[in-house]
Formats: C-alpha cells, structure tokens, sequence
C-alpha cells in the first residue's frame, strides 16, 4: 500500500514499480507492495527516497529489503537511492493485500484474520489459544491447532492440521 | 581472523566471503554493530517544546536499556532451551526487545546530541551509564521457571507502561510504545500461558516455578517507583509515572497466579542506596557480566568491520 508518490510523475511512478516488484526476503511469494510495508517513493532530481516501515520492531529482514530496493533502482537507472524508515503508524496485518493474502494461502502459509482497529484500554489477556478458525492451507481442514505462537519467522506462528497431520505456518494478526 | 580472510581471497566458495559479496554495501558496516546505514526518519524528530533534552535522553535510556538488558538474557536460552519451539519463541521475544531499544538508544544518543549512536551506547557505555531495572539483568541460571516469571512480570510491566505512552509527545517514543503494544501483547500471553502450565502442573514444575515468583519478587517494587527524570517528564506529558501502573499489573497477575494456583509472594522489595537504583545507574553485580558478554567483542576489536 503506496500512501504517497511525489516528484516529477514519470519518474516516480517508474521507481514506484520497480520498488513494487522488490520481493519480501522472508515470504518471498509477496512483493513488499502486496505486504503493505512501502510508505512512499519520492523522486527529486534523480534521487530516490523510499520509506518502508518494519513489520516487527526487530524484523531482521528489514536490512536485506533496504539492500534489494537499493540494487533494484540502481540497475534500473537510479543510482541515488535513499532507503528510510518510519515505524508510525505501526503495521499492521490489515494492510497486506488481498493479492498478498491469497498468494500466502497459495504457499501453504495461511494468511492472517483481519484485526482492526485496536480498542482503547488495558490489553486484555487471552489465557487460553483463541478459538478462531485457522484452516489448513495444503487440505483446507479447519481442524487445525496452535504448536507455537512464535514461528520461524517474527510474522508467523507455528501450526498443525490434524486432518492431514501437515504443520504450517500462520501469519498472526497483529 | 586473519587466517580466515587470507584464505578467502583465494576461495571462492568462502561462505564468509560470498555472503560479505551478495550484501555489497558502499561502507563497510561496523563488525559488531547493526551493520549498516540505518536512516531511521522518526529519529531525528525535534524535541518537543518545554521538554529538557538532557531528561529526554535519559528517559529514553531507561525504556531502551530494559529492552536491551532483558532481551540479551533472553538469548542466552538460544541453543538452551527445553525445545526448540521454545528457544524459537523466546529468540523472536528477544528480538523484538532488541528492535524497540535499537530506536531508544538511538534517540536517545540523537538527542544527548554527544555523537553516540545506539552501538557506541549499547556496546561501550560503562555499566553505571545503564538505567534499566534490575529486573531485567537477574540471571535466571538457565531455569526456564525462572525465565517464564521473569518475563511474566516484565512483559506485563512493560505492556502496560508502553500502552500509556501511546499519547507521549515524544513522536519516537509514541511511535515505539504502538509497534511495542503489539509485540508486548503477545510476549505476555506466552509467559501468561507457560505459567499456567507450570504453576498447574506436575507438583515439581509447580514448586520451581513459585520459586521462581519467590525469587524475582523482591524486584518488583522498583517497577513502580518514580524517578526524579520520570516525574519532571510526566509534567511534560513526555512520560508515564510508573506508580499509575500498579494497580492494573497486579490486576493481570493476580489473575494468571490464581489460575496457576501460584501464591503471590510477599517478599518485601529489595531496598534501593540511598534512595537510588537502577534508573540511577545502581545495579545488582548481575548487570557486570551481562555487560561482559554484550560488550567484550565490540571492547576487543575497536572499529572492526567486515
């Protein structure tokens, strides 16, 4: 989800897809447009700034999405890449696309139940797993269960399908 | 080592070497440091009006330091944990701890306004530099009870202290208490969970883990006393008085202790030196060999980059 595009509107809009086609490091079956983590892409006088924002306070992956932004312009003709960040407003799940949501459910991740906005007040505490539906994304059985809130990546928690007996991924809401 | 780089510009297949190549930064990045060129846009957020910049930095330390000190013993458990589900989870806690404190500290080096950024203030602060609690720096001897009641009362801590400072006008640290409440609702869930499971266990897990509660106890009071930095921000609706917290922490862990059928302990706090403790840069001698392993590295090879 690209909010804004400034500068001259040729040049901004080529930069913007090239940056559009740059792939998540960790979930390499989105493009970080369909994650929703580019802010904008500005073009003034032949230099680029890109502003992105981190799924996670300590998303690794943020370092290696600077890198690849900075190699794709350049070998697309802008040499002068600033890559930002800003952290608000925080990311959210909500803002990965419906094509990044099916690609994810396409890949066997199964894609994450939208949260909106969050409620004002103490965070209330949830003792037990939640009881909503995950289903499996390989059978589609909805007879899934938790393993592990925090998965091999900081997005995604660990799960099982006791239909097929497969384990998979789920990218959890936040 | 020099070995190894001698040997790499003649090997090809050096992992070292391909991986230093695929990267290919302009710069080399600091060895121990974050490695790269981190333009953070938040950071450079002028200070708010009316606010002392001096209080600012140091109020930033305290938030940022208890992440750091707290997140570092939590990866101690990597390649220790009872399973690697566990290890996995409590190495993405410790990252997101990291992630909040890398922003702190280099706001707050951004408005000491000194020429420290978050590496030299992580990695060659001196130990009475530090402002986090001593919660955070308690060793926890590789017990996972004590590392679930550690984090217990951390999270919910720090949950709740992140989710009033949504509202600072501080933009960095508002910016970081909203991704935080995020992380910190999750991080407090799984210590909330594993406790139950402890607590309501086998009668060992039972009696390790209220050992474990007996243990960290005695540090609890300090989460909630006010320092003088805390109450001059607060007036500037920069910080939060931690003494509001109280009331709603305990509330949390009431309820998970009673769940577990865990006794809330009533070990009185452990006593501060004249009034000072770890917001005044007073540690427990736990924090010296947390520093130890963080630091020794950086302190050896000074500048190193790769």
């Amino acid at each position: 989800m690209v909010t804004g595009v400034t500068g001259p509107v040729g040049g901004a809009l080529a930069a913007r897809e090239v940056v559009a086609t740059v792939v998540d490091p960790e979930m390499p079956m989105l493009t970080l447009d369909d994650l929703g983590v580019v802010r904008s892409v500005d073009v003034e006088g032949g230099a680029v700034t890109v502003t992105i924002t981190p799924t996670y306070s300590g998303c690794p992956a943020i370092e290696a999405m600077r890198d690849d932004i900075r190699a794709r312009l350049s070998e697309a003709g802008y040499p002068r890449v600033e890559v930002r960040t800003v952290l608000s407003p925080a990311w959210s799940t909500d803002w990965i696309s419906a094509t990044g949501l099916r690609k994810l459910a396409e890949h066997g991740i199964a894609p994450p139940d939208r949260v909106g906005p969050r409620p004002t007040g103490p965070v209330p505490l949830t003792l037990t797993a939640p009881s909503t539906v995950v289903r499996c994304p390989r059978c589609g059985s909805p007879a899934t269960e938790e393993l592990s809130r925090f998965g091999p990546t900081a997005c995604t928690a660990l799960r099982r399908c006791t239909a097929c007996r497969e384990p998979f991924e789920h990218v959890k809401g936040i | 080592m020099s070995g190894h780089a001698t040997q790499g510009d003649h090997d090809a297949t050096n992992a070292y070497r391909s991986l230093a190549d695929s990267i290919s930064h302009d710069d080399p990045g600091w060895a121990f440091g974050t490695g790269v060129e981190d333009v953070q846009a938040e950071i450079t957020s002028p200070v708010p009006d009316g606010v002392d910049p001096a209080e600012l930095a140091e109020y930033c330390l305290m938030l940022g330091d208890d992440a750091l000190i707290c997140s570092q013993r939590l990866a101690e458990w990597v390649s220790n944990a009872p399973e690697l589900e566990e290890e996995v989870a409590l190495a993405n806690i410790a990252l997101d701890l990291l992630g909040q404190a890398r922003v702190l500290l280099a706001r707050a080096g951004h408005v000491e306004g000194a020429g420290r950024d978050e590496d030299a203030l992580a990695y060659l602060r001196p130990e009475p530099g530090f402002r986090n609690v001593a919660l955070a720096e308690l060793p926890d001897g590789l017990d996972f009870g004590r590392a679930i009641a550690r984090l217990l009362v951390f999270s919910a801590w720090r949950l709740a202290l992140l989710n009033r400072l949504l509202d600072s006008r501080d933009p960095v640290v508002a910016a970081v208490a909203a991704k935080g409440v995020k992380e910190l609702a999750y991080h407090r869930d799984y210590a909330a969970r594993w406790t139950l499971r402890l607590g309501d266990g086998t009668a060992e897990s039972h009696r390790r883990v209220q050992a474990a509660l007996d243990a960290v106890w005695p540090h609890v009071g300090e989460l909630f006393r006010t320092s003088d930095v805390e109450r001059a921000l607060v007036e500037a609706g920069v910080a939060v008085d931690p003494a509001e917290l109280r009331g709603e922490v305990d509330e949390v862990l009431d309820e998970v202790l009673a769940r577990a059928t865990l006794t809330r302990p009533t070990a009185p706090p452990a006593g501060t030196i004249g009034g000072r403790g770890g917001r005044e840069g007073l540690h427990t001698e736990h924090l010296g060999h947390v520093l130890a392993e963080l630091q020794s590295l950086a302190r050896q090879h000074p500048g190193a980059t790769w």
